[in-house]
């Protein structure tokens, strides 16, 4: 089961520029929560938005990770 | 059956249920027993905005859950679809709801005080299985 720590990491790597936070909803390692904040984000819709997460880990989910739940953002504007 | 005409039939069945439902939601267990929080949350979502929906359980066979993710290209469980678009999973169904839009997509009326129902449907009412 990957850390939040590389889960992170490995959210911030696949989409360059992003933002992640992950954390640990109950302690076991199999509720996680992702929130992303990403400039990549703008425009997209809400489940293509939760794809480019969900993808970052492809079979992982469902599988290693149980259950991530995801909060896409965008970045406001500067 | 082969496991191919097996995969072949059950995703007939996932098509015809995404097509033929206006509403149709994807979880594990049903909406009276619920088998996972997520599920549940979701179908406290759709009951206390009265919506219409029918339900399909992905727990009998492994291949249900696989042939529906590659079906929508959704790899968690629930998945709501409405006029065969799928609309999202509790994240994003939640989102919706505590905004307003998910009564909008369903075509119904948002409840005038939402917010203490999503708490309810919120609390995972048994443990989550785990690698079923």
């Amino acid at each position: 089961m990957p850390s939040t720590e590389d889960m992170k990491e490995r959210i911030e790597r696949a989409l360059p520029g992003s933002e992640a936070t992950v954390t640990d909803l109950t302690g076991g390692g199999d509720h996680l929560r992702a929130e992303v904040v990403y400039d990549g984000f703008t425009g997209l819709s809400r489940i293509e938005q939760h794809k480019l997460v969900y993808d970052v880990f492809g079979d992982e989910i469902g599988g290693p990770i149980h259950a991530l739940s995801i909060k896409a953002v965008v970045p406001p504007a500067e | 059956m082969t496991e191919d005409e097996i995969r072949q039939d059950i995703r007939q069945h996932l098509k015809e249920a995404i097509e033929g439902q206006r509403v149709m939601l994807f979880m594990k267990g049903t909406p009276d027993t619920p088998r996972c929080g997520f599920s549940a949350r979701m179908v406290g979502m759709l009951d206390s905005l009265g919506a219409d929906y029918a339900a399909m359980d992905i727990l009998p066979h492994p291949l249900i859950r696989e042939e529906l993710s590659e079906l929508s290209g959704w790899p968690t469980i629930p998945q709501l679809f409405v006029a065969s678009e799928l609309v999202g999973g509790c994240d994003i169904a939640t989102e919706m709801f505590e905004s307003g839009e998910l009564a909008q997509a369903l075509g119904v009326e948002q409840p005038v005080a939402p917010e203490p129902a999503a708490a309810e449907a919120s609390q995972e009412p048994r443990p989550i299985q785990i690698g079923e």
